[in-house]
């Protein structure tokens, strides 16, 4: 009889033994997303690719843990915090925003989690072993917009840009790639998101006679100067960033921005692409995949949040079973994977990483579109 | 810079003065009679024209429900007020207020929108249903404090912006709505081309102006306002209500900013965080104007306004930070002229 006790204790030890195996086998997947505040906009399509995926990853159980930090840094900071000492997750992916991104960077350095940040930063090499950031880079898509004024024979360029970080951004881009193509910045204005005028600007602009202008806005407020220079009757070619493209942009602009060009990711044009281009299968299959339960897919900060899926996915993938999820050495496999990430082809980019490279894209994340009868149309 | 260039910035620079003085009229007019320094007053500008916008694409827009929303939360806060004082008086009035008028104004908003009404009709709809959001704040924040200090004021109506402005991204989401132009016509005046719709925001502030001054020299509510902000303890010994001045004072901003929310729709893309910066370019002008006179604040707007319109042109990258810099030699200017009075302690 004692026996036998002895007997079914070993064996429910053993059963509780395999259950807490199993538990721990599954992955954690930390988010931070800006779904209320200024960045809710970008937050809310963000999250939603998280929400919306089956809690699996590579075949592995896994679980999405969702914070919301309200587009302010700190609480960004605070979040991931949470995440990495209550949750104890795997790796982080976000926050939406740059300078949260920026924040949150020297919590992933110190915690030693990896992190893929889905806004645009240029990651420093102090914290290049734990910070990824998979949007294409501003002078990537910038590059596109200068290669095709080249090609068009446009010699001068004016910019107006927001006057904030991201106009900043765009601009330094611009200066880095016009120069060598031999385009001349003519004139260069700023202007804020809720300005009920920019003409000043656009009459010091059009005075300046540039060949074609660039706006580094994004979302809706790029069309208010758009629609400002149309209005003053400025016949050359605008460009925008890779910041307007949806469907907003058009409904706000209207007739006024047909003919705009700008770069993108291929995922926004999917349909258009060559059948030779592999992120066109991706793409399809990720809108097929969500698009259910989460009609509004189609946009590119969904595309991120996928791409960082699948990112990880490779990676979980590579690790398998050489260390157990919830571990530091688990942690420390996960970001070691991710650096040798080759040629994954993803609805933005196919990346290729490297020790150097944290944000592993190339050319072949962006194609040029324009505006043509109220919608988006590859520029072949 | 030619002459052109020039007549077509003070064209702008006006236009938006006017949009700006009306906002510092209603700071000043709200200061002054209840001395809240009104952050919200933006929201006002947002919530007008998202609801035009809204309209216009012939659905009900969020504000109905807010409307009724919080009318019913004000409601409770009167009901329970009235309970504890145990008395009867004044429910009858209320429950007109911020329950009968706002359900009929879900009524007809859910009537109205689906079938596209002319533009003036909009306007009216539209006005109807963010101005009774005035007297409800009015009634929900500020009117329990009434006898805080200004500071306590401050910090209440600073989180009024806040909570409003959530409720604007709740109830209008986070995209932002452009209306389109009511007139689109260019109007030759001697040398220029003013757009038609310019010439209608500087028209209609102007009207809104005088008819406000009208009101203050004419009327007995308007005098009423006028004694409450002189002097509250002596207007409520002549009898006159403090409350339902601090209600009306609050209406009547709530009037200012939904219009110059509606005017200002067609110009540029609105957004539920968008009013806090037209507001506070307003309250540049209202500080010029000593946040005591009214034609000084409003000459200070239009200042306001033209002084953007140039900065923009010169160093668009600083035109924020010009502007706002003008409060402090006009700070420095106005303590050296005034003479020191004692802070108030009775209050």
């Amino acid at each position: 009889m004692k026996h036998v006790t002895r007997l079914a204790a070993s064996a429910a030890l053993a059963a509780g033994l395999a259950l807490s195996a199993q538990a721990a086998a599954e992955v954690k997947i930390g988010v931070i997303a800006s779904t209320t505040g200024p960045g809710a906009s970008l937050g809310i399509p963000y999250r939603n690719v998280y929400t919306n995926l089956p809690p699996q990853i590579a075949g592995q159980p896994a679980k999405f843990v969702i914070l919301d930090d309200g587009s302010d840094p700190s609480t960004t900071v605070k979040n991931a915090r949470k995440l990495v000492d209550e949750e104890k997750v795997d790796i982080l992916l976000g926050p939406t925003f740059t300078p949260g991104c920026l924040a949150v960077s020297d919590v992933a350095v110190e915690a030693k989690i990896a992190m893929i940040c889905l806004a645009p930063v240029v990651v420093p090499p102090a914290k290049m072993p734990w910070v990824y950031s998979i949007p294409q880079s501003v002078p990537v898509m910038i590059a596109g917009v200068v290669e095709h004024m080249k090609a068009n024979g446009g010699k001068t360029i004016g910019y107006i840009g927001f006057a904030d970080g991201w106009g900043d951004l765009v601009l330094k881009a611009l200066e880095a790639t016009a120069g060598p193509a031999g385009i001349k910045i003519v004139a260069s204005e700023r202007y804020n998101r809720p300005d009920t005028s920019v003409n000043a600007q656009v009459l010091k602009l059009i005075a300046a006679k540039p060949d074609a202008i660039l706006v580094g806005g994004s979302g809706t407020p790029a069309t208010t100067p758009h629609i400002a220079l149309k209005e003053r009757g400025f016949a050359g070619t605008i460009y925008h960033t890779h910041g307007v493209i949806g469907a907003d942009f058009i409904r706000i602009g209207g007739k006024s921005v047909e003919g705009t060009i700008a770069p993108t990711g291929p995922l926004m044009v999917a349909e258009q692409l060559p059948d030779s281009n592999p992120i066109k299968k991706v793409a399809l299959d990720f809108f097929a995949k969500l698009s259910p339960a989460y009609p509004q897919v189609r946009n590119a900060f969904s595309g991120y949040s996928y791409d960082a899926f699948l990112l990880v996915q490779g990676a979980v993938t590579a690790v398998g079973t050489k260390a157990k999820p919830g571990t530091p050495a688990y942690r420390q496999a996960l970001r070691d994977a991710l650096e040798a990430t080759k040629e994954v082809v993803g609805t933005h980019a196919v990346y290729n990483m490297s020790a150097s490279d944290h944000n592993g894209v190339d050319q072949r994340a962006r194609v040029l579109v324009r505006v043509e009868g109220g919608q988006w149309k590859l520029l072949k | 810079m030619n002459f052109d260039i020039a007549l077509l910035l003070i064209q702008d620079g006006l236009t938006n003065g006017a949009i700006y003085a009306l906002l510092a009229l209603a700071i000043l007019l709200v200061f002054a009679v209840s001395r809240v320094l009104y952050v919200p007053q933006g929201e006002f500008v947002a919530f007008g024209a998202l609801t035009l916008a809204t309209l216009q694409q012939a659905k009900v827009p969020g504000t109905a429900y807010l409307v009724a929303g919080i009318g019913a939360v004000a409601m409770v806060v009167e009901l329970v007020a009235a309970l504890r004082e145990r008395r009867r008086q004044g429910l009858a009035s209320s429950a007109l207020l911020y329950v009968v008028i706002p359900t009929a104004l879900l009524g007809l908003a859910v009537w109205l929108a689906p079938q596209k009404p002319p533009l003036l009709v909009q306007v009216l709809l539209t006005l109807a249903l963010v101005v009774p959001l005035g007297p409800m704040t009015y009634r929900l924040a500020v009117q329990p404090i009434a006898n805080a200090s200004v500071l306590v004021l401050l910090f209440v109506a600073v989180a009024v912006h806040y909570a409003l402005m959530g409720l604007g991204l709740v109830f209008f989401g986070a995209e932002g709505w452009r209306t389109p132009s009511f007139v689109s016509a260019q109007v030759a005046l001697g040398p220029m081309t003013a757009s038609a719709q310019s010439l209608l925001v500087i028209a209609a502030s102007a009207i809104l102006i005088v008819a406000l001054w009208q009101f203050f020299g004419r009327t007995l509510w308007g005098k009423a306002l006028r004694a409450t902000a002189m002097n509250r303890t002596g207007a409520r010994l002549v009898g006159i209500p403090t409350e339902a001045s601090g209600r009306l004072a609050f209406t009547l901003a709530a009037l200012f900013g939904a219009f110059s929310g509606v005017l200002i729709a067609p110009f540029t893309t609105i957004y539920y965080d968008s009013g806090f910066l037209v507001a506070l370019k307003g309250f540049v002008g209202a500080v010029i104007g000593g946040m005591t006179s009214y034609p000084l604040a409003a000459l200070g707007a239009v200042l306001v306004g033209l002084l953007e319109s140039f900065a923009s042109f010169y160093a668009s990258a600083f035109k924020e930070v010009i502007v706002f810099s003008l409060l402090i030699p006009v700070l420095l200017w106005r303590s050296l002229m005034s003479r020191h009075v004692e802070e108030e302690h009775d209050e």
